[in-house]
């Protein structure tokens, strides 16, 4: 394994146990789908089609991991901050980008709370049925959408390290996002100047990978390569923003500022 | 050889006020600070808060940029070369923050022996060693949140040491710690410069300065006011006297009185139990006692002394000339 790919790795094991611990942030990514996926449920309960229900159920799922990751990893810079170790961070010997990257995956990575709570729920209360007709892929596709998805986080967190009321700016997006990416309701039914916009946002294609594999509508693959697309993307955009703004920073002394 | 050299570093801020009608002026925090530190050499750099301290080791360990000047450490440069700098320097500060509290010592030390590139297999030797240096054996599975100042203050020193690195930039390593902790650290900083470590010590504690510093520079205002040994410095004020006068209830205008005599260098109060101690610094061959008593009336008096200058007078007087 490489160093920056052990570093990234090890970094996210060790954010993801830190954020474990934190309950306010578990218990808001188990809990809020919940709100949403029954919010779903009523909605879509006119239809009475069971895949109407599990796709409205497999929204609230990604929109859960979308709000952590608005929430989470936008803060993120700032709970580092707080921690008082962004500065212990920056000082590290190792480009920056390969510790804001885990830290920002690990926020999104809880979502994978809220993809089982939002599963369960809707089995559990509404009676939605649990059938996948490509559990493997359905398996296969998490791991991209998650990590996509955390990256959009990390590009949104380089901002925060020069400007620190951009957590604010980022919560914003959470519920256009919603919108936006098919979650709530399907893109074809929205203004078609919309559509070009989804196919940036990595929700969109996590969210169609997902469908795809529990539906069979088609191969969840293209949908898996566009998540890992838009990763690599994400990474380069994130990387050279964050060292433009860290050097920004540095030079304006707001590393320390909480 | 020197290992850490800074020429004429200065640092501005920018600092707003107002909420709606917003003004910014710029405040210099460090205004043209040089100084070297030699291999092996524990160096203080000793200010009241404010001083510009923290400052001066932030733009030395590549945190902050210098708005002008240049400073080295082991030749490299701290703007151009960051990283070869950060490499080289175990950067520590005190305090409650600067740790993941939710996790153990050994995640943490975990963690940040990855992010300064100790070797895996290195890793967990160094981290035994560590902690064994810093008295934590048996304590490193529990939550920091759970650790003592004292506790936490010895494990950042261990998170500082993981790259076992040559120089050691101490920001206020002892601040908050109870007596009995913080002399258990200063043994430890004292052990690591003895071990061949160059280490820089920010602190705002005298004795601490005087017991631990080869050499000390004193900070005020942004600016080096003095420079050399504890000794040296010493000697600055060996000619003048002390004079300390136990107040019950001092006034500020009796203050600013005996502030306005002549052949007054520095005037002091310390807060006591149930009174104040009045120190006041006299010029060399000024005998003062009376005439400071004279200004005293209307407050009462208990002991009065007249005492040789310590490195803490010197300091006083450096920082409230």
């Amino acid at each position: 394994m490489t160093r920056p790919a052990r570093l990234v790795w090890l970094g996210l094991l060790f954010h993801f146990k830190h954020l474990s611990r934190n309950a306010f942030a578990v218990t808001a990514t188990t809990i809020w789908p919940l709100v949403y996926a029954s919010l779903a449920y009523f909605m879509f309960q006119a239809g009475s089609e069971p895949e109407a229900l599990l796709v409205a159920s497999l929204g609230a799922a990604v929109m859960g991991i979308w709000s952590i990751t608005t929430v989470e990893a936008a803060d993120s810079i700032q709970r580092q901050r707080s921690l008082g170790v962004l500065e212990l961070l920056v000082a590290a010997p190792t480009p920056f980008w390969t510790v804001l990257l885990p830290i920002t995956i690990a926020s999104s990575a809880i979502g994978i709370y809220s993809v089982v709570s939002t599963l369960l729920w809707g089995r559990l209360l509404f009676g939605i049925p649990l059938e996948l007709e490509q559990p493997l892929l359905f398996a296969l596709a998490i791991p991209p959408t998650i990590v996509s998805i955390g990256l959009l986080g990390f590009v949104m967190s380089s901002v925060i390290v020069r400007f620190r009321a951009g957590w604010a700016v980022g919560n914003m997006f959470e519920y256009p996002v919603w919108l936006v990416t098919g979650l709530l309701i399907p893109v074809a039914l929205l203004p078609a100047w919309v559509e070009p916009i989804s196919w940036v946002l990595a929700p969109t294609w996590g969210m169609r990978a997902l469908s795809e594999a529990a539906f069979a509508r088609g191969s969840p693959l293209e949908d898996i390569a566009m998540c890992l697309l838009l990763s690599a993307i994400y990474t380069l955009v994130g990387a050279t923003l964050l060292g433009r703004f860290l050097e920004s920073a540095r030079r304006r002394a707001t590393l320390s500022l909480t | 050889m020197n290992v850490v050299e800074a020429v004429d570093l200065r640092r501005t801020y920018r600092i707003t006020t107002g909420t709606i009608r917003r003004r910014s002026r710029d405040v210099e925090a460090v205004r043209g600070v040089s100084f070297s530190i030699r291999e092996g050499e524990l160096f203080g750099l000793l200010g009241p808060n404010g001083a510009g301290k923290t400052t001066t080791i932030k733009m030395l360990n590549t945190l902050l940029i210098p708005t002008s000047g240049s400073a080295h450490v082991l030749g490299f440069d701290v703007v151009r070369d960051a990283r070869r700098v950060r490499e080289k320097v175990g950067y520590v500060f005190g305090g409650d923050r600067g740790l993941y509290e939710r996790l153990s010592a050994l995640d943490n030390l975990r963690y940040f022996a990855e992010l300064y590139a100790v070797e895996p297999r290195r890793q967990r030797v160094r981290i035994d060693e560590l902690l064994g240096l810093v008295g934590l054996e048996g304590r490193e599975r529990e939550r920091v949140e759970s650790y003592s100042r004292g506790m936490r203050q010895r494990l950042h020193i261990a998170r500082g040491l993981l790259h076992d690195p040559p120089v050691l930039f101490l920001d206020e390593p002892t601040i908050g710690v109870d007596p009995v902790g913080a002399r258990e650290l200063r043994a430890l900083i004292a052990s690591l410069a003895k071990a061949g470590k160059t280490v820089l010590l920010t602190t705002h504690y005298m004795f601490e300065a005087d017991s631990l510093c080869d050499r000390i520079a004193v900070i005020a205002k942004g600016e080096i006011v003095a420079q050399g040994t504890p000794q040296q410095l010493k000697a600055r004020v060996e000619q003048s006297g002390v004079v300390e006068v136990e107040v019950f209830g001092i006034d500020q205008e009796s203050i600013g009185r005996i502030e306005a005599l002549a052949d007054v260098l520095a005037v002091t109060v310390e807060e006591q139990e149930q009174e104040q101690l009045l120190i006041v610094q006299t010029a060399p061959g000024a005998e003062l006692t009376h005439v400071i008593l004279a200004q005293l009336q209307g407050v009462a008096v208990g002991r009065v002394a007249f005492r040789e200058p310590t490195l803490e007078d010197a300091y006083v007087q450096l920082v409230t000339a």
